[in-house]
């Protein structure tokens, strides 16, 4: 298990911009980008804000065929996949196609094409026997998603290990997790890793209005998503993706890539509590966080940055507080921690390989972003949480971490490509 | 610790069975599962035939709370989950609540669950939806169940390849022990027989317009049609070799020796299909040779280019005729993420009583694909099999049981 694996290619489509060095640019200015849904109208819903993403399939090369084959979801995973491909510079025609995979994570995969679908063959709504004359083609790969990584691996040509990892909100953080351990374990050499989500659809809109964890802030959507502030009233839902070039780290290094940072250590548990509810001491995430230092080989001490779930639900701010205090200890306090769903809101499957991005600019850049509308601070959120403003620093060990619906919490360790201050065991 | 892991309890639910022992004797007897769609009038669809579970009552099993915010798919993870734990008689104190975790696959979610929430929203509105939704929907939803219900806390996760998801969920749920969590649940349920699922199956094309249930789905079968979706699948516990000992297992089915996993190049390339390489990684990993393998369950998709492909795949490995093979799941439907574990299932129950159980057969088995289609029972001696599952859009997955 020496094997090492690193990130060699970045590609990210987020809302605010539509490009990797968008998103990063966003996330350094500390701006927002939730506003009022204009993908359907919200007004019969509880909670009308989200990140929208302004993502022009054509302007993005995609064929007419490709677009009326791919869900949404689809389409920007195989844009980040392109253009993770293009920044690694690693030419996929010369590499050995069976030992290199996709791991693609997804919570609520093809929801945009399900949705559309069951309105044209429902009458709509009205008719439990839907019509079948008029179903698309392409409906059983709405129904049974794997067409997903699927799409990426023609992209690149994979015939290694292909996954479709749809572990709710830890998904993207899982993808790349299971990513590591199959170029750990020697199953890949070369791995396209990464999450993508489209949730911004009526149904699902209304799955959180249900239950009350999305945000009412209507009034104003710019600051509609408050992580740790005490005003803070539930999460903004957002989409997007990211997609990674992970690299074994001989590999990477043979043909002298630039690194941005290397995945050290992984972890995932369940709290096996309440498929929605979070306990408030954080017992289960805090144990995915030990773990993943403990592969990572790091101490808390050296952590420089956490990147939180900080979805800004009352309920999961203070989980994973409590998770850095019971993991960390008195580091807790001297690290800086910052949700940049505070910006881009919460993209569910998607969300935790776009913050592994996040980390990995930082790592590369050397600037912690902020968490933005963060004015008064829960007192039970009395950490350092980089209000509104990005910081710069020497930034060389990152810890990232997700909770999601399903009890799933997990937690990742990315480290600067060449940091060696590893401790012995 | 070993590297070796063991299935030490089964939880099964399948159209002609359920239980493991109902299961078993049905399909050594032929007895099929398939019929007439009940759950809805399917006369006005192109195909009206499914492996549909009968006989089962969920609330004699599961608490009126979980029924509520469960689609039909997740009542049958949950309680194949239970029968599986009882099986192996894991007893709490056993294992520590990390040291045990769930893997399970899942095609289609929470579907017909799902179906009427997508129904009331547009007609009654969002205010109508479900408060359960959310979570009865994801594919995440069985893994997330099961642990809660198990109280099981360790590495846990939920994969979607179509027909192949389900020896995925195995595989990785035998790596997670490898890496050292002794104690996995996991294996894949599904069901989508509401009617927008049923609809979304047969749009997939591969779905067998016939309507006699003896010649629906005859995989390999100069009559073949297309395949007929069931409903079901099965819930392992899996160990470590070294835990099962040392908490004194009493079930020993078999061990999971080898598993491969690969994709299909791309359509246009024109080159072969990836699944012989599956097996070879999965032999590889099993330390055995294709001489050493005395039966194949194959996929038999009942699709005539998929089945001539996977044809060609096994004698490609194996020679003319030079393995028995069967696709016993045509008498209990494609179960998509429940085919690959109720295989497991089928051919660890193969090595246990020494029977190789029948694919139904019609005109006959296609003499061009010079396999040894196992027709009728088959009495042999299994000491190790080779389980094999395709998956639409390219995926292939193979694992290997091994007697232990």
């Amino acid at each position: 298990m020496n094997r090492r694996a690193v990130v060699t290619g970045i590609g990210v489509r987020a809302p605010g911009g539509s490009s990797t060095a968008d998103f990063w640019d966003l996330l350094t200015s500390g701006r927002t980008a939730t506003r009022r849904i204009s993908f359907f109208d919200p007004t019969p819903y509880r909670s009308q804000v989200a990140a929208e993403s302004d993502f022009d399939p054509e302007a993005e090369g995609f064929s007419p065929a490709e677009i009326d084959r791919m869900d949404r979801a689809t389409q920007f995973a195989v844009a980040c996949t392109r253009d993770a491909v293009a920044d690694s510079g690693l030419d996929f025609g010369r590499l050995d196609p069976t030992r290199t995979g996709v791991s693609l994570g997804s919570a609520v995969a093809a929801a945009t094409s399900l949705e559309q679908q069951y309105l044209a063959l429902s009458g709509p709504g009205h008719d439990w026997l839907v019509n079948h004359s008029d179903v698309s083609p392409n409906m059983f790969d709405y129904l049974i998603p794997s067409v997903m990584p699927a799409e990426v691996a023609w992209t690149v040509g994979a015939e290694g290990p292909v996954a479709l990892v749809s572990n709710g909100c830890t998904s993207g953080i899982d993808s790349v997790g299971q990513a590591w351990q199959l170029i750990q374990e020697g199953r890949a050499d070369v791995m396209l890793a990464g999450a993508s989500d489209t949730p911004i659809t009526p149904i699902v809109v209304a799955c959180f209005d249900a239950i009350k964890a999305t945000t009412p802030s209507n009034a104003d959507p710019a600051s509609a998503s408050r992580p740790f502030d005490n005003s803070r009233n539930g999460f903004a839902l957002g989409e997007g993706a990211a997609m990674f070039v992970l690299e074994e780290y001989e590999h990477a290094r043979r043909r002298g890539a630039h690194v941005y940072a290397e995945v050290a250590g992984y972890a995932n548990r369940c709290n096996a509590y309440h498929m929605t509810g979070l306990k408030a001491d954080g017992r289960e995430m805090a144990e995915a966080i030990g773990v993943a230092l403990d592969l990572a080989r790091r101490e808390p001490r050296v952590l420089d940055y956490i990147n939180a779930h900080g979805s800004g639900t009352r309920q999961n701010d203070r989980h994973e507080t409590a998770a850095y205090k019971r993991s960390l200890g008195v580091h807790a306090y001297r690290t800086p921690v910052s949700s940049i769903k505070s910006m881009i809101g919460h993209s569910l499957g998607a969300i935790g390989s776009i913050e592994i991005a996040a980390c990995a600019l930082a790592i590369e850049h050397g600037v912690i972003p902020p968490t933005a509308n963060l004015h008064h601070p829960d007192p039970e959120c009395d950490l350092d949480y980089v209000p509104r403003v990005a910081r710069e620093c020497r930034v060389a060990n990152v810890l990232t971490v997700g909770s999601g619906f399903g009890g799933f919490q997990s937690a990742m360790v990315l480290t600067s490509g060449s940091a060696r201050e590893r401790r012995s065991r | 610790m070993s590297t070796h892991v063991l299935v030490t309890g089964i939880g099964l639910l399948t159209a002609n069975g359920v239980g493991v022992e109902q299961f078993w004797a049905a399909l050594q007897e032929g007895v099929s599962g398939l019929a007439s769609l009940s759950r809805f009038d399917a006369s006005g669809y192109p195909a009206r035939l499914a492996g549909e579970i009968k006989g089962f009552r969920a609330p004699d099993h599961l608490p009126g709370r979980l029924l509520a915010q469960t689609d039909v798919s997740t009542q049958y993870a949950l309680v194949a989950a239970d029968w599986a734990v009882q099986d192996a008689k894991i007893a709490p104190g056993d294992y520590l609540d990390y040291e045990m975790g769930v893997v399970t696959a899942n095609a289609s979610g929470g579907f017909e669950f799902t179906h009427r929430e997508f129904r009331k929203l547009w007609t009654l509105g969002p205010q109508a939806v479900s408060v359960y939704e959310s979570f009865a929907w994801f594919y995440a939803v069985n893994t997330g169940q099961i642990s809660i219900r198990n109280c099981l806390r360790g590495p846990s996760s939920a994969l979607v390849a179509e027909q192949a998801g389900g020896l995925d969920a195995i595989g990785h749920a035998r790596r997670t022990i490898i890496r050292g969590t002794p104690m996995m649940v996991t294996g894949g349920v599904d069901s989508a027989l509401d009617p927008w699922g049923w609809v979304s199956q047969l749009s997939g094309g591969r779905v067998s317009p016939v309507t006699d249930p003896a010649s629906a789905y005859l995989p390999f079968d100069v009559a073949a049609s297309g395949y007929v979706p069931g409903e079901g699948g099965a819930i392992l516990t899996l160990e470590n070799a070294d835990a099962a000992r040392a908490r004194d297992a009493q079930r020993n089915y078999g061990e999971i020796a080898g598993y491969g996993t690969t994709f299909d190049p791309q359509p246009a390339s024109g080159r072969p299909n990836g699944l012989g390489r599956a097996a070879e990684i999965a032999m590889a990993e099993a330390e055995v040779t294709p001489t050493e393998i005395d039966v194949v369950f194959a996929d038999g998709a009942g699709v005539p280019e998929l089945d001539r492909a996977e044809a060609e795949t096994i004698v490609r490995l194996f020679g003319p005729g030079g393995v028995p093979v069967t696709a016993s799941k045509a008498l209990y439907g494609r179960l998509y993420s429940g085919a690959g574990p109720v295989d497991v299932v089928t051919a660890l129950l193969s090595i246990r009583d020494g029977r190789i159980p029948p694919t139904p057969s019609g005109a006959g088995p296609v003499a061009g694909y010079d396999i040894d289609l196992v027709t009728r029972v088959r009495p042999a001696s299994v000491a190790c099999a080779l389980v094999l599952a395709r998956g639409k859009g390219g995926f292939n997955s193979a694992l290997v049981v091994r007697r232990s």
